[in-house]
């Protein structure tokens, strides 16, 4: 019986190693292997063409203590985010619970508010470049028509960062998504045990919806966040990072160091920087996660 | 602040029709007959009004697309193309070999999509079902790549293809897709895996099966909701992506078609007829099989025991 189990033991240990080698190697060849890569290019002064000398740790301190302009994309780049992510969660969780009901015609509904995040990323920015335009745009003759003032969005610093995050809360199709699958999986049987009790839905929806969903509006607080901080198209399609710098995305920042300026090593600096950033910010909302994610059933492995 | 009560209430009758015979014959709810209904029609403006807003931009995007140049920039802007410029289609489809950029982006989506479903499935099997030394420690580094923004890796990556020879070839774009098939597919699977009952495996390694019989008879055969959105989400990014086929590929006989729409973008002359009437018909298939899979969207996605 013994033998048995150990057998049984090195078969699965055999083919899960097997079946993990994909994931293993993937995960060496295009994650270990270029972070490492990007870190050492990040200690030189390397750009394209030029020799790579060793400088330590110097693009970081210039970074931290000389560049202004590094200063103010990541101003802009927690703008961004400050405003799109909660603003879109908002969003997303109130179409989700719209979208979770009986209604004629669910899938075309569904299929709607999906599109905007399926339009190809080139025809979308430009589709909101041409929205924005304060001659002809749609907009500012959606605001003439109601009598209201226009505006020159992203082509004004104090109106640019805002006009893109509300760009931004108009393509939250995935996060939707998730908030529906997360919805259908609610346990019904706590419903049910509710209304036994005689609960009315203002309690169903504090007492069980919002609850029982904290995994997945945690799930979908990190995603938004990571992605927020690497906004970029807009800035490459939309405003080129002005005016005067006030849509200057980090990426797009780091982007621009990297292929116009060819500066490899200072770029690849920057990209650490991020790094940093989004892992601190990260693992802060993990530590207070266990304060406001129930899990049901608990740990799982 | 209404519509969001409402939902709720509504969010659980469909899931547990047997209570819900017996709630309209009990006299203590009938009374609540009436608001119900119209909290109903309120959902309804609300999703219809949401839908117009989602929906504008794309009515903009068509009626560009049937317009001459001139009539785009009229201010206030007219809804109704006059005349309709039907030839804005033909022409804007064959100014640019589309029907290369089609192959090219047909074969790429086949590769991938053969990839990501072939590796992203045994690698999700194992780390939801099989015990190894250092699953853990694999797993936990997977989840942290999905946080490491990909600009940390863009530069030596594309160093790497280029010292392999692999600029303007379609393999930087296709290799990755073989190894793993991508965190998030993994992660979702997996998540998805987690919640088939583990007796059923129990029960195939009883009458002498291996891991790939449970994974053959047992785990592919149920996960086929999950496969079906790690299959259209997919197949939606390799059609959409700007970012690898711009890095990678500089031959114009290469392009996909995500490129082919930028070439309508000159540097001082855009052809915005052009530009939408293709960017239209990129978008139409795309639009059918979302509408197609939507169902499996749904169901394919559960998240509940998340925890990174």
């Amino acid at each position: 019986m013994k033998r048995q189990k150990s057998g049984m033991m090195r078969m699965e240990r055999n083919w899960g190693l097997l079946f993990a080698l994909p994931a293993i190697l993937g995960l060496m060849i295009f994650t270990i292997g270029p972070i490492t890569a990007s870190f050492v290019f990040s200690l030189t002064d390397w750009t394209i063409g030029g020799q790579m000398t060793f400088i330590g740790l110097d693009n970081y301190r210039t970074i931290l203590t000389e560049d202004s302009t590094f200063s103010q994309s990541m101003f802009v780049t927690t703008y961004y985010a400050l405003g799109s992510v909660p603003l879109g969660l908002a969003a997303a969780f109130i179409i989700a619970l719209l979208l979770n009901q009986k209604v004629k015609g669910l899938s075309v509904f569904r299929t709607v508010y999906y599109l905007p995040t399926i339009v190809p990323s080139i025809a979308n920015t430009m589709l909101w470049l041409w929205m924005f335009n304060p001659d002809f745009g749609l907009l500012n003759s959606l605001l003439e028509s109601v009598g209201l003032p226009g505006s020159k969005w992203i082509y004004d610093e104090s109106t640019a960062i805002p006009s893109l995050i509300m760009m931004s809360t108009w393509g939250i199709g995935n996060t939707v998504i998730i908030f529906l699958a997360g919805l259908q999986s609610v346990p019904t049987h706590l419903y049910e045990a509710a209304e036994v009790d005689g609960g009315n839905r203002w309690h169903k929806f504090f007492h069980i919806t919002i609850p029982s969903m904290t995994p997945t509006i945690f799930f979908n607080l990190v995603m938004s966040l990571i992605s927020t901080f690497q906004a970029f198209n807009q800035a490459y399609v939309m405003t080129k990072g002005g005016p005067n710098n006030s849509t200057l995305f980090y990426v797009f920042y780091l982007w621009r160091t990297a292929f116009t300026e060819t500066k490899i090593g200072y770029a690849s600096a920057l990209a650490w920087i991020l790094f940093f950033v989004i892992m601190v910010l990260t693992v802060l909302i993990f530590s207070t996660s266990k304060k406001w994610v129930h899990y049901e059933g608990g740990e799982r492995s | 602040m209404n519509q969001v009560a409402s939902s709720v209430n509504d969010s659980t009758t469909p899931k547990h029709p047997p209570p819900q015979p017996e709630r309209s014959r009990s006299p203590a709810t009938a009374p609540r007959a009436k608001p119900l209904k119209i909290s109903r029609v309120l959902l309804y403006v609300v999703l219809i009004m949401g839908s117009i807003l989602m929906l504008l931009p794309f009515v903009w995007l068509i009626r560009s697309s049937l317009m001459g140049t001139s009539q785009i920039f009229v201010f206030p802007p007219e809804w109704i193309p006059s005349p309709f410029q039907w030839s804005n289609y033909p022409e804007a489809l064959t100014s640019v070999p589309f029907g290369r950029y089609f192959m090219n982006t047909f074969m790429i989506e086949v590769c991938v999509l053969a990839g990501v479903m072939l590796t992203s499935i045994v690698s999700a099997f194992t780390f939801a079902r099989l015990r190894w030394p250092g699953r853990n420690l694999i797993f936990s580094l997977l989840i942290g790549s999905m946080m490491l923004p990909y600009a940390v890796t863009l530069i030596p990556t594309f160093v790497m293809w280029r010292e392999l020879g692999g600029l303007n070839t379609f393999l930087p774009l296709i290799v990755p897709a073989w190894f793993g098939g991508g965190a998030f597919n993994i992660f979702l699977l997996r998540q998805f895996m987690l919640t088939i009952p583990r007796d059923l495996d129990e029960a195939a390694y009883m009458d002498g099966g291996t891991p790939l019989t449970v994974l053959w008879r047992v785990i592919i055969p149920l996960s086929s909701p999950a496969l079906i959105v790690i299959g259209i989400f997919t197949f939606i990014d390799v059609w959409n992506d700007f970012l690898g086929p711009i890095i990678y590929l500089s031959d114009e006989k290469h392009f996909t078609l995500a490129l082919g729409l930028a070439t309508f973008r000159g540097l001082n002359n855009t052809n915005w007829p052009y530009l939408m009437a293709a960017s239209s018909t990129i978008l139409a298939p795309i639009v059918l099989i979302f509408f197609i899979g939507q169902r499996y969207f749904i169901e394919g996605i559960t998240l509940t025991g998340i925890k990174g």
